[in-house]
């Protein structure tokens, strides 16, 4: 087994951060028990709720701030609105939102066709890049999903011929 | 202005969106400088965190212009050039106030586990993120610092994430002088988490993954020993045989869900999102660990329930830390070790890419194609 023998003590910054007091409740945190003061805080002022914002049902409301990227649309919106009728510690909760990330996926592409732009998936998956640095690999994976295509497509030819 | 804007899992693109406002008093926008693809961006990348929304902007390493400013933001001006810690943090609440600047709680309205985080879906709150030449920061007094006077752009946008989450990552560890230590993942993070660990006065560093371009460049790094998990028959038999048969002090798992080494895992885990990621790494830390040891992890999982080897903690008699970097409580420390030059962020950099071709810096950098480290996005303005 090798192991490489040297003088930690030669490396640069070796030990400048050593804490002997270092146990598992310091560094991570200060305590100074204000949880048991509950919520009590002087919260910051509430930004507008503008657009719809989903919360969790483990906290009394929303937070003085939120992002406002992507509000709940259409299907995928109905789905995360059920998703979050149950807590952070229920597959109720996880799975509606997984299946709503895969229904928003296909809504996304509708959106584009219907502004008139045809998504260049081979793009949006860097294939450029591969091409550039991985051209065998690349090749080899178009050849072996072209292989299991038309050995689909001769298959189910097949059956329907019978 | 230009932004990334993810189409589904393994599809990104950039496009035009509509500039960020102000919308809330303690509120800036920022004009992007540089823009970091994180390994923890690659669990959105590849559709593995629940409410990922399609449309949104990721980035959360960042560093840029101050060029708007709400009006009860004080200690920033227009034009100071600021990096921005990846949490967003209010301050004031019970967490923060005790540190936890990652668990904050008034920046999340979607979860209560975590705080706000730049760009990281909605289950972090839903924010755009720095992928994009604008974007706006939320609590802009709290933990976006000025940048020091002197420091490279390139150390400043990783002490964003990269250097503290490895800091962190070794501060967790609880190292005393002496132990040894074992990194799971030589990505970025899992690199600075080796070379943190001998500022804790580490007496062994072993960093353990299977692309050699970057166990090469972790030995020559950190400086420490790596080896390749595909070439140990088994790397819980290897760290018990090169630790005297007890387990290491400490083990860091630095690697998170993307982990690979286990069928099982990356099945369940990977192929069909059945579990919050592969918890491989997590798995050989576990067991590779000595009996009272501690288990640090700063990878990144989902949400959901994860299969680890829980029975061994219990009877191992492990301490398990972990948490989000809290970046703003370590910034001060951290810019003292760039400027004394124990830490070097900036040569993890392998790739500067233009922010219009974000589908080939997140494919390379998921594919590691081209020995690719850590790619630095650059916006149009920034190459000026």
């Amino acid at each position: 087994m090798e192991h490489i023998a040297k003088d930690p003590s030669q490396i640069k910054g070796w030990g400048v951060d050593a804490d002997r007091n270092n146990d598992p409740t310091y560094p991570m945190k200060h305590r100074n028990n204000g949880e048991h003061a509950g919520y009590s805080w002087e919260r910051p002022l509430q930004q507008p709720i503008t657009v719809e914002v989903l919360h969790s049902n483990e906290r009394p409301d929303v937070t003085s701030v939120f992002g406002t990227s992507t509000p709940p649309l259409a299907l995928s919106g109905v789905l995360r609105r059920i998703a979050f009728r149950y807590s952070e510690s229920s597959y109720g909760h996880w799975l509606p939102l997984m299946l709503a990330d895969r229904v928003s996926v296909v809504e996304g592409v509708l959106s584009d066709l219907k502004h008139g732009h045809v998504p260049n998936v081979f793009a949006e998956r860097g294939w450029k890049a591969e091409w550039r640095h991985n051209r065998i690999g690349l090749a080899r994976r178009i050849l072996v999903r072209v292989v299991l295509i038309s050995a689909a497509v001769a298959y189910l030819s097949s059956r329907r011929a019978d | 202005m230009l932004a990334m804007n993810y189409r589904g899992p393994l599809r990104v693109r950039i496009d035009h969106k509509p500039m960020p406002e102000i919308l809330h008093p303690q509120d800036a926008i920022v004009r992007v400088t540089r823009s970091c693809v994180c390994g923890s961006d690659l669990h959105l990348y590849n559709g593995s965190v629940p409410d990922t929304r399609v449309g949104m902007t990721f980035g959360h390493e960042f560093t840029g212009v101050v060029e708007q400013v709400g009006e009860e933001v004080e200690k920033l001006k227009i034009g100071d050039h600021i990096l921005v810690p990846f949490n967003i943090a209010c301050g004031t609440c019970v967490f923060c106030q005790q540190g936890l600047y990652g668990n904050c709680h008034e920046s999340n309205p979607q979860a209560t586990a975590v705080g706000g985080i730049f760009g990281y879906s909605h289950t972090a709150g839903g924010y755009d993120g720095g992928q994009a030449e604008y974007v706006r920061v939320p609590y802009a007094d709290v933990s976006p610092t000025v940048i020091p006077e002197g420091m490279d752009l390139d150390d400043a946008v990783l002490l964003t994430d990269v250097v503290p989450t490895g800091f962190q990552a070794a501060e967790m560890g609880g190292i005393q002088p002496g132990d040894t230590v074992v990194v799971f993942g030589a990505g970025p993070v899992g690199i600075m988490a080796a070379r943190c660990a001998w500022l804790f006065g580490a007496g062994r560093v072993i960093v353990i993954d299977y692309l050699d371009y970057r166990l090469e460049f972790a030995r020559n790094y950190a400086p420490c020993e790596a080896y390749d998990f595909r070439s140990l028959e088994d790397p819980v038999v290897f760290i018990k045989q090169t630790t005297e048969s007890l387990g290491a002090d400490v083990c860091i798992d630095a690697v998170g869900a993307e982990a690979a080494g286990s069928a099982m895992q990356t099945t369940l885990g990977r192929k069909l999102l059945m579990q919050g990621g592969s918890a491989t790494a997590l798995h050989w830390a576990i067991n590779s660990v000595k009996k009272g040891g501690i288990v640090s992890i700063v990878g990144v999982y989902g949400p959901v329930d994860t299969l680890v080897p829980i029975g061994n903690v219990v009877n191992k008699g492990i301490t398990i830390r972990a948490n989000q970097a809290s970046v703003k409580r370590l910034l001060p420390r951290l810019i003292e070790h760039v400027q004394n030059g124990i830490i070097d962020p900036k040569a993890l950099i392998t790739h500067r890419i233009p922010l219009e071709d974000v589908s080939d810096a997140y494919r390379i950098f998921s594919a590691k194609l081209d020995d690719c480290i850590k790619p630095v996005l650059m916006p149009p303005l920034a190459r000026t």
